[in-house]
């Protein structure tokens, strides 16, 4: 018998204890909630898998008697608005402050404490400032997003790219380059692979603070009609959209590392 | 053309070097051989501008070198030389946008053109034709080190600097490379100063041998001294004896055995 440490599945049987726990979490699932809903069929706490079906049905494929608007498709829309916006935003800002922080001395040495300080700010503590700053509509809940995610991004270029070895400065230097010319050229490239990494990292946080302004103030979005269908208990319409959301939360992270890896094929594993 | 004089340098007061005083002429092949931590590194660096002299005058053309990396100076490094993010050719053409003036050092139309013959030339000359749209993670060692040298070259600098550059090299490819900086030196008529750590490849390279040594000892106080160039020995470059056998020399008889 090998050590334990040794021991690794074949990959028919990595895919098969992978695929386990979720199996063993539905079989659970299933089984509390019959078990509920034979006792009280107006059980609200553990929804059967049809009542599930069912609320999506209404609200993702039929016109809401109220508005007219397929109410699932019209948050999703509106939360991944906000969502994009604000990654859109933190990422911009994020990448110039870590390039010329990362690259540029002078600018790290009055920008550094700065950034520091910021990245301690609790984002959510500020969130009332936002609202009387910005009012009660879509730029103060993009703006906690990108207050939230923006000294994240900024901090891990800014160390991404002093990690970028000096051996290259010194080569563009050799060869005639200026400033802007090794940010641009030298700097900036290696950095974009390292600003979708960052991206990835910041999205659950991203999330987090979407929901927590959606669920503070708005009129639409996934965290909006989440924390509103509360009231009534309806877990039948929560799972789902928890459901939805971290299906979203994954294709976004799979979309950026496939592009990542399109883009940057140089983006190897001691690749210098 | 490179005058040293009476040059020191010490970090927090501990010598380093001191009492350099050489003259170096244009087109000389200079190695810089010693034990690790005596200095030839560090006279490297003050030559490429990343360290500047405590003491004394390190002159170029009479006017004391620059104490940044510029243009006249090429270097080569043991490792992380080229640019990871582009391909065999185009780190061979950065060498002509960062030449020019301008905020990007992108290259267009008609001076991209230029530019891409020129790298494809000096991409022949080191053996790397058949490898322009490869990454350099894609390469082994011997040939990013080729691609280090024709991206420096093609900066058209007067000096080259090479740090260790074949050191993590297997004996086989070192002589290719060998022959290789040989060819480019007579060829591009260089001057060049090359840190190594292997006696004899020293011996067989350069038209000067520099060794670094402490003259000054105290027992008591092995930090109180820096080291010196304890030997400057002229090396006869017509009597130059193969360090190694070439790769292909190396896999003739090989090749030859297994075709009959």
């Amino acid at each position: 018998m090998k050590r334990l440490i040794n021991l690794s599945p074949t990959p028919v049987t990595r895919v098969f204890i992978g695929l386990l726990p979720f199996v063993l979490l539905l079989l659970v699932y299933i089984v509390a909630s019959d078990a509920r809903l034979e006792a009280n069929p107006n059980d609200k706490l553990l929804p059967a898998f049809s009542q599930m079906g069912a609320a999506i049905d209404r609200m993702a494929l039929e016109p809401s008697k109220r508005s007219g608007d397929y109410i699932f498709w019209v948050d999703t829309a509106s939360s991944l608005k906000r969502l994009g916006m604000g990654v859109a935003i933190a990422a911009s800002i994020g990448l110039a402050i870590g390039l010329l922080t990362g690259a540029l001395p002078v600018i790290n040495a009055s920008m550094s404490p700065l950034l520091t300080v910021v990245s301690l700010i609790p984002p959510l503590a500020i969130l009332p400032v936002l609202f009387i700053i910005f009012g009660l509509g879509e730029l103060s809940k993009v703006m906690l997003i990108v207050l939230g995610i923006t000294p994240f991004i900024a901090r891990d270029l800014l160390r991404r790219t002093q990690e970028i070895p000096s051996e290259q400065l010194v080569k563009a230097q050799t060869l005639g380059a200026n400033t802007s010319q090794i940010m641009v050229r030298v700097l900036l490239p290696q950095l974009m692979p390292k600003l979708i990494d960052a991206v990835r990292l910041s999205l659950g946080a991203g999330w987090l603070f979407l929901i927590a302004a959606e669920a503070i103030a708005s009129t639409d979005g996934l965290g909006y009609r989440i924390f509103l269908v509360r009231r009534y208990m309806s877990m039948d319409v929560i799972l789902p959209y928890v459901a939805w959301i971290t299906l979203l939360a994954f294709l976004f992270d799979w979309l950026l590392a496939t592009l990542s890896r399109r883009l940057f094929p140089w983006n190897v594993q001691g690749g210098n | 053309m490179i005058e040293v004089n009476n040059l020191g340098k010490s970090y927090d007061g501990n010598p380093v070097l001191e009492r350099l005083n050489v003259k170096v002429k244009e087109g000389e092949f200079v190695t810089l051989v010693g034990a690790s931590g005596c200095g030839k590194s560090t006279f490297l660096k003050m030559l490429l501008g990343t360290e500047s002299p405590t003491s004394g005058e390190l002159l170029l053309d009479g006017k004391p070198i620059a104490d940044e990396p510029g243009p006249d100076r090429g270097i080569v490094f043991q490792q992380y030389s080229v640019f990871p993010h582009m391909t065999v050719l185009d780190n061979v053409m950065s060498a002509v946008g960062f030449a020019q003036r301008g905020l990007t050092g992108y290259l267009f139309g008609a001076k991209r053109k230029q530019a891409r013959l020129d790298a494809e030339a000096i991409l022949d000359e080191v053996g790397l034709g058949h490898a322009l749209k490869k990454y350099p993670h894609e390469l082994s060692g011997g040939m990013k080190q080729r691609l280090a040298i024709a991206q420096a070259l093609l900066g058209k600098p007067r000096i080259l600097l090479l740090d260790e550059p074949f050191g993590a090299l297997d004996p086989g490819i070192r002589a290719d490379m060998h022959e290789l900086v040989l060819r480019l030196w007579k060829e591009h008529k260089l001057t060049i100063f090359m840190v190594t750590h292997d006696i004899k490849e020293g011996f067989y390279l350069g038209t000067r041998l520099w060794v670094f040594d402490k003259v000054r000892q105290d027992p008591h106080a092995p930090q109180a001294f820096g080291a010196t160039i304890t030997y400057d020995l002229p090396v006869d470059s017509s009597a130059r004896q193969p360090a190694a056998k070439t790769t292909a020399e190396a896999i003739a008889p090989l090749l030859a055995h297994s075709a009959s």
